[in-house]
């Protein structure tokens, strides 16, 4: 059997940007598993246990820290979701050409940064 | 060129569509949850509670825990594949995001279905 070529050198990739954006995928969703899912349910504990655990819970989130790690995870969850989306328009073979593909993931990596700005304003 | 040899048939079909359902389960849920906070005009202390005091709600907060736990699994194991070379630490790895996953879910039911006293 022949050896499979394998790069992944990853210091030394220069990735076109459909392969960021699929980067940022891999990155955002091991990010929410490792800390983005304990958080969230610690956080939905908190706010189902009892209404002064939901006000503690409220208070802590007008820290500025707090807001700036929540944005963080906003993204993260958007972002991923949009390049979910199109990695799964991209397996029903729709925008899988070169000039759609690279168009499509500007598109998904711009939503999910507009969207997360939109949350970070309401925020703040 | 690559020629595999067809032994085992098992190159990871079941967990790409896996991947794939869970993510719509999860998209589906997601739009749920923004439709009532939008319908509502936002979601306060009562309506919060009261979301979850649905059975219904809860059940699907749940399906949606599931559907997250299988999706991850999927995509760590993918993660791992490509950059952990080494069998021991690996298996190590997955060894350990399986039980991590396995207390996430543990970790649910305590919260949806736990008693307060």
């Amino acid at each position: 059997m022949k050896e499979r070529p394998v790069y992944l050198d990853l210091p030394r990739i220069r990735l076109p940007l459909p392969g960021f954006v699929s980067f940022l995928h891999r990155f955002s969703g091991a990010v929410m598993f490792a800390f983005g899912i304990p958080l969230l349910l610690a956080g939905v504990g908190a706010s189902l246990a009892s209404p002064e655990s939901y006000a503690a819970l409220k208070s802590a989130f007008a820290h500025p820290l707090a807001k700036l790690v929540l944005v963080g995870f906003v993204w993260a969850y958007l972002h991923h979701f949009f390049a979910g989306i199109r990695h799964l328009l991209l397996d029903l073979h729709v925008g899988a050409d070169l000039a759609s593909a690279r168009r499509s993931s500007a598109v998904a990596g711009l939503l999910a940064i507009a969207l997360t700005l939109v949350v970070g304003a309401r925020l703040w | 060129m690559t020629r595999r040899h067809t032994v085992g048939a098992h190159y990871g079909l079941r967990d790409w569509l896996a991947q794939r359902l869970t993510a719509l389960v999860m998209a589906a849920y997601t739009l749920l949850l923004l439709g009532v906070a939008l319908w509502n005009g936002g979601i306060d202390h009562s309506l919060w509670t009261a979301l979850f005091g649905n059975g219904a709600f809860r059940l699907a907060s749940f399906v949606f825990m599931v559907a997250l736990a299988w999706h991850a699994w999927v995509g760590m194991r993918n993660i791992f594949m490509d950059y952990v070379k080494p069998v021991a630490v690996r298996l190590t790895l997955q060894a350990l995001t399986i039980g991590v996953l396995v207390a996430y879910l543990g970790w649910t039911i305590q919260i949806l279905w736990g008693v307060r006293p």
